[in-house]
């Protein structure tokens, strides 16, 4: 984008000018405006995955014409809510497809968006603590050669070189190996949020917070509008991407979906110094374990097994976690749990997403990442860009639509993912 | 932590000691049902933010399946009852109407 920020360009520059006069010009980094009665698209849902499809559709498709409305704060659901792990070592081809072009994405995304996303390609392994993963995990690294994402299979001896606080010897899951993708990492998740808001807005869409959609309006099988909180707006393009809820909004525009909602939930630990610098997964334990910037060992576990919508998790499933990472990680046993929170996901029957028009005319849905949104972002914003602009699926999209459920083509990804991710 | 009284043994079984078992009530569709129906048996649900009937197995208790109804935004638990049954019985309707007056069931 070449147009000039109502921000301003955010560079060295910008931080030595602004040292000068004690930090007074740094402006707003997007618009709060009230919304107007029509947009071309309206895309519900002002997470990291609705901004990314509104940036998209105006970067690749010149659509601008845009409102990104939101019922609480941007990027206040589960875009503020994950582990922030980013990968895409999946086993089957459409998901590997669309994981990677959002992995090569948010490669560049910082220097795309002039926000600093603090994506850090620190690496990801996926422990193999069973016979059965030391196959499975194998299996995906030969599957990966084939779709030319980079991972290996690699050795015991070679995790300890990359985790020196791993214990390869646990009594009950010993650490057989693990499928390592190097390109793997994390990144700064409100800064992918924000760093697309600001895009969004700089091209003159609209973000609109506080904006809760009470109902959808159709003719003839046709959407015409949402009524909000803050009135009506028509649209003549309407993109549900509210990951919880989604269930809900497809109700309210007559449909159903193949989606049940339950609890994700996370904890960081108190701060130390830096001990690990890769990303590990431990998914026979249920567990797995990053260190941040601040120093917090980042912990996430599994999803509750019942629909729930209180945004919080169950004690003893924390418990659950962080009794198995103990054995595989004993220096963590002695620290002290600062946080724990949860988020809402939707999960449907293949553990895969839907990218999708629905049965109603101009709704499309982007839904049912279940635990592993936050890596998906970016592709994901492709994908669904272009499946609005065209009324038709793209390649990465093609997969993954709704009628895959009638038909009985699945993704079904939860040998690689059927823990969280 | 999410407490269920099996209505089988009577116990009051804590959620590790069950197993959850999504959507009850579906209605299974024979062999003469088409596309649009089977899909809708196996994979649409209901996902409601609220009152939810659900399957529940007592998997470290007495090993049957039961049903709850439960509020999914709030986890109160309005009852438990046998599995043997079309639609939640009259008791479990009262005391969900206890607390949410507006609420009405949409079976006949």
């Amino acid at each position: 984008m070449a147009t000039a920020s109502r921000s301003g360009r955010y560079s060295v520059f910008a931080i030595a000018r602004e040292a000068l006069r004690q930090h007074q010009g740094w402006q707003r980094a997007w618009a709060n405006p009230q919304p107007r009665d029509r947009y071309k698209v309206v895309i519900v849902g002002a997470g990291g995955h609705g901004l990314a499809t509104a940036y998209y559709l105006g970067k690749n498709f010149g659509i601008t014409d845009v409102a990104v409305i939101e019922k609480g704060w941007l990027g206040g659901g589960n875009t503020g809510r994950n582990t922030t792990i980013i990968r895409s070592n999946y086993l089957q081809d459409p998901s590997a497809a669309i994981y990677n072009k959002a992995l090569q994405l948010y490669e560049t995304l910082s220097q795309e968006l002039n926000y600093n996303i603090m994506f850090s390609p620190r690496g990801v392994i996926m422990l193999a603590q069973t016979e059965h993963e030391v196959r499975g995990y194998k299996r995906t690294s030969y599957a990966n050669h084939l779709q030319g994402v980079a991972t290996e299979w690699i050795e015991p001896a070679r995790v300890k070189e990359l985790v020196p606080i791993i214990n390869l010897e646990g009594p009950r899951y010993p650490v057989l190996g693990g499928l390592y993708q190097a390109r793997g990492g994390t990144a700064r998740h409100d800064a992918v949020a924000w760093g697309y808001a600001r895009a969004c807005s700089d091209m003159g869409m609209h973000i609109i917070q506080n904006c809760e959609v009470q109902g959808v309006e159709t003719e003839g099988g046709q959407v015409r509008a949402v009524n909000t909180s803050k009135g009506r707006i028509g649209c003549e393009k309407l993109a549900m991407v509210v990951a919880g809820h989604s269930s809900q909004l497809a109700e309210m525009a007559g449909f159903r979906l193949p989606i049940e909602s339950v609890a994700l939930q996370a904890l960081v630990s108190e701060p130390i110094k830096p001990c690990m610098d890769v990303v590990v997964m431990a998914n026979t334990v249920h567990g797995y374990l990053s260190q941040s910037d601040k120093g917090e060992m980042v912990i996430g576990g599994g999803t509750d097994g019942f629909n729930n919508f209180t945004q919080r998790g169950s004690w003893h499933h924390a418990e659950e976690t962080v009794r198995a990472l103990v054995e595989t990680f004993p220096m963590i046993s002695r620290l002290k749990m600062l946080r724990q929170w949860g988020g809402i996901v939707d999960m449907t029957g293949d553990r895969s997403p839907i990218l999708s028009a629905t049965p109603v005319g101009g709704i499309f849905v982007n839904c049912g990442w279940g635990t592993g949104g936050f890596k998906s972002i970016p592709g994901s914003g492709w994908a669904m860009a272009e499946l609005i602009a065209n009324g038709t699926p793209g390649p990465l999209a093609a997969e993954f639509g709704l009628n895959r459920f009638r038909e009985g083509r699945f993704i079904d990804e939860s040998v690689a993912a059927g823990v969280a991710h | 932590m999410l407490i269920l009284t099996c209505p089988y043994c009577g116990v009051q079984a804590e959620e590790t000691e069950l197993h959850p078992g999504g959507e009850a009530h579906l209605k299974r569709v024979g062999p003469e049902g088409d596309d649009a129906e089977f899909e809708s048996y196996l994979f649409a649900r209901r996902n409601p933010k609220g009152v939810h009937f659900e399957r529940w197995r007592h998997a470290y208790g007495c090993g049957k399946w039961f049903l709850a109804a439960r509020d999914t935004a709030t986890l109160q638990v309005f009852g438990t009852y046998s599995a043997q049954t079309p639609h939640p019985p009259a008791e479990i309707v009262a005391a969900i109407r206890a607390s949410r007056p507006d609420w009405q069931p949409d079976w006949t």
